[in-house]
């Protein structure tokens, strides 16, 4: 540090702190960076609207085999939904209770363990994900949802059409995304968890609180907003998987509710990546279109999931 | 200890190179004009291709050297690069029609030259324990991928399948959930040949109208499906299917009697089906006879064309083109293909008519 001190001391005459200019030069550095971010967004957003542009607004071929942008994109927009939800409603009860193990239950050693297991989970390419699921995990998870189909079939979720032959259903593609999401739900909240000020839970367990009653009345109001954060980063992942949904999903065109049918309709993402590569120019605007759509709809997700953890942190505050 | 090592490899590597270099240059002088040993072409297309041009390529440039590169970016794309220039030659799964033609005319100063390099049977093969075979005319396959029929016992199906053992199994239809020129040819030919029992358009996508199937990513994809699912037909690249080996490939209905998939039979439909209306002489774009009622025909394939220029401004470039696509028409073009593709080797009379009309290719106006 010194080292590097002391010839600019020689050549900055007149200046009394020469730390300051690196301390300068660094926070450029970081600003920089920092904009980086936001440019690469604009720069994003900038080419869907452009090359999508077109897509919105074509002639009826190009929506094949529909015949207009907004019938084109309802059943993906559907399936986006429903994919995104079951993965959340499975993974969030996994995930919480998961980090409140490692982070208040486990003995020190095995927390360790599991929270790098977590981890290893993460570093899964969602390929693999995706041929696991289609070839494997579909065919276990195929009795549970004839069950499903026999027992509550009324809801329009699981039924009226037949259930899936193969498993190859929504469901599973859910599942999947479930399991792809969990690490990074686990990581965050596990990490919030760790934060509650000791004080506070000792305070509860010294006023006679259980160890669940320390952590509902501790732990888990503390991370409130943390948690939230850490599920829409999940949920945001989940809208916008592509390889693992693609690989699992049976698909046709037609918009269904029933997550346990025959096929589903892809998710946006992943009808992109289907169609891409064989697609004319007109089509390749419209996919684009489509992608501008989940880009915005993924913005406004992440948005309003802010301004919920921020509520949260204001009432916290008080 | 290292450098003796390192010898040891650089001193054949060396002679190789040598030898290899040498020869190329043996085979610049073979060739009419020279210069085109270190030719770099681009060109890209149809996905359909890509396997045969992978053999096509690597065989080309150990004989004669020089770099062809082929992306698969979709017929579409690859005809929209060739009609800009930006691409020397182009594969496409459907023939150019007519906007398409004038763009790459303007290109390439004369009508752009169109022949077939590849073609494939498509099998309708499905999953059924203990049964390998069955017989169904085009209006019954429609049927079942309509929703139609969803049983395996159905009479449709057993009225022609006497002796089959048909089990009340429910049938799940698979079909391509990617654009696909195997999707267009299939629904091309199930809405020629079926009598009106098929009611969508042909199209690169599946239709919506067809209810009940599962769509599938690729050919790899349905394959899955099918290998997974008691009970599942779908259709796919016959060589897929041969390669896999496990399930019942249908025989269609041909005239009166049933004909599995063959190469002969898919090469013998291309042959005798009338070429497409308002074409130029440099196109052999061709209308395939769904209803081809030969002994032995196999209507129910794939074809895909290469498309050329007949001028480059450019003496290597169209020495490679014509030498590249010489070699891909003809029969040891078109045999290696088939050997690692499993494509349907053209017959002779197509593979001359080709290579007379790619020897037109010439540089300068």
């Amino acid at each position: 540090m010194t080292a590097t001190a002391s010839p600019e001391r020689t050549e900055s005459t007149g200046k009394p702190r020469p730390s300051q200019r690196g301390d300068r030069a660094f926070a450029a550095i970081v600003r920089v960076a920092a904009f980086m971010i936001l440019a690469a967004l604009v720069a994003v957003f900038v080419f869907l609207a452009i090359e999508g542009w077109s897509g919105f607004t074509d002639v009826p071929e190009t929506y094949a085999p529909f015949t207009s942008f907004l019938t084109y994109i309802e059943p993906l927009v559907v399936s986006t939904i429903l994919a995104s939800a079951i993965a959340v409603i499975v993974a969030v009860p996994f995930s919480i209770g998961i980090a409140l193990f490692i982070s208040h239950y486990a003995p020190r050693r095995l927390s360790a363990v599991l929270a790098y297991l977590v981890d290893l989970l993460a570093a899964v390419p969602s390929v693999v994900f995706g041929l696991w699921g289609g070839r494997y995990l579909a065919a276990y998870l195929q009795p549970m949802q004839v069950w499903l189909h026999d027992h509550f079939g009324f809801l329009p979720f699981f039924g009226p059409g037949p259930p899936t032959p193969n498993g190859r259903s929504l469901f599973t593609a859910g599942i999947v995304l479930a399991i792809m999401i969990l690490p990074i739900i686990t990581a965050i909240t596990r990490e919030v968890f760790v934060q509650t000020p000791r004080l506070h839970e000792e305070a509860a367990l010294a006023l006679g609180a259980t160890r669940w009653e320390m952590v509902r009345y501790a732990v888990l109001p503390y991370a409130r907003s943390g948690m939230v954060s850490a599920i829409m980063l999940g949920l945001g992942r989940a809208l916008g998987e592509t390889m693992a949904v693609a690989m699992v999903l049976a698909t046709t065109p037609e918009t269904t509710l029933n997550v346990i049918g025959v096929a589903s309709p892809p998710t946006i993402a992943a009808n992109i990546a289907l169609n891409y590569k064989e697609a004319t120019p007109q089509r390749q605007s419209l996919l684009i279109a489509t992608g501008l759509v989940l880009f915005v709809a993924t913005f406004l997700v992440n948005y309003v999931a802010r301004w919920v953890a921020g509520r949260n942190a204001r009432k916290m505050a008080r | 200890m290292n450098t003796s090592t390192l010898r040891r490899i650089a001193l054949p590597a060396v002679a190789a190179l040598t030898v290899g270099l040498t020869l190329t240059a043996c085979g610049d002088k073979n060739s009419a004009s020279g210069g085109g040993g270190g030719t770099t072409l681009s060109g890209g297309g149809a996905t359909s291709q890509a396997n045969a041009q992978q053999t096509w390529r690597a065989n080309y440039q150990k004989q004669n050297g020089g770099t062809i590169n082929y992306e698969e970016v979709g017929s579409g794309t690859g005809v929209e690069n060739f009609s800009s220039g930006a691409y020397s030659f182009a594969g496409t799964d459907a023939y150019l029609d007519s906007d398409q033609m004038s763009a790459a005319k303007s290109q390439c100063g004369a009508d752009p030259i169109e022949v077939p390099a590849y073609v494939s049977p498509i099998a309708v093969a499905f999953n059924l324990s203990g049964v390998k075979s069955l017989n169904m005319d085009s209006k019954t396959i429609a049927d079942i991928f309509a929703g139609k029929i969803t049983k395996w016992n159905d009479p449709e199906i057993a009225s022609q399948n006497s002796g089959a053992k048909l089990p009340d199994t429910a049938i799940s239809t698979v079909h391509r959930s990617d654009e696909s020129g195997t999707t267009f040819n299939f629904t091309d030919y199930l809405s020629k040949a079926s009598n009106g029992a098929w009611s969508a358009d042909p199209n690169t996508v599946w239709p919506s109208s067809a209810k009940g199937g599962q769509g599938a990513d690729g050919t790899s994809g349905v394959m899955g499906i099918l290998t997974d699912t008691p009970g599942a037909i779908g259709y796919a690249d016959d060589s897929a299917v041969k390669a896999d080996g496990t399930l019942g490939v249908v025989s269609l209905k041909v005239g009166s009697s049933y004909n599995p998939p063959t190469a002969e039979g898919a090469a013998n439909v291309l042959a005798a089906s009338p070429p497409a209306p308002d074409q130029p002489p440099t196109s052999m774009a061709t209308d395939i006879d769904r209803t081809a009622t030969a002994p032995g025909d196999y209507p129910l394939m794939l074809v895909s064309y290469l498309l050329a220029c007949q001028t480059y401004s450019d003496s290597g470039t169209a020495d490679t083109v014509k030498g590249y696509l010489t070699y891909v028409v003809s029969s040891d073009g078109q045999q290696a293909a088939a050997k690692t593709a499993g494509s349907a080797p053209l017959d002779s009379k197509l593979s001359d008519k080709a290579t007379s009309i790619i020897s037109k290719i010439s540089s300068g106006s």
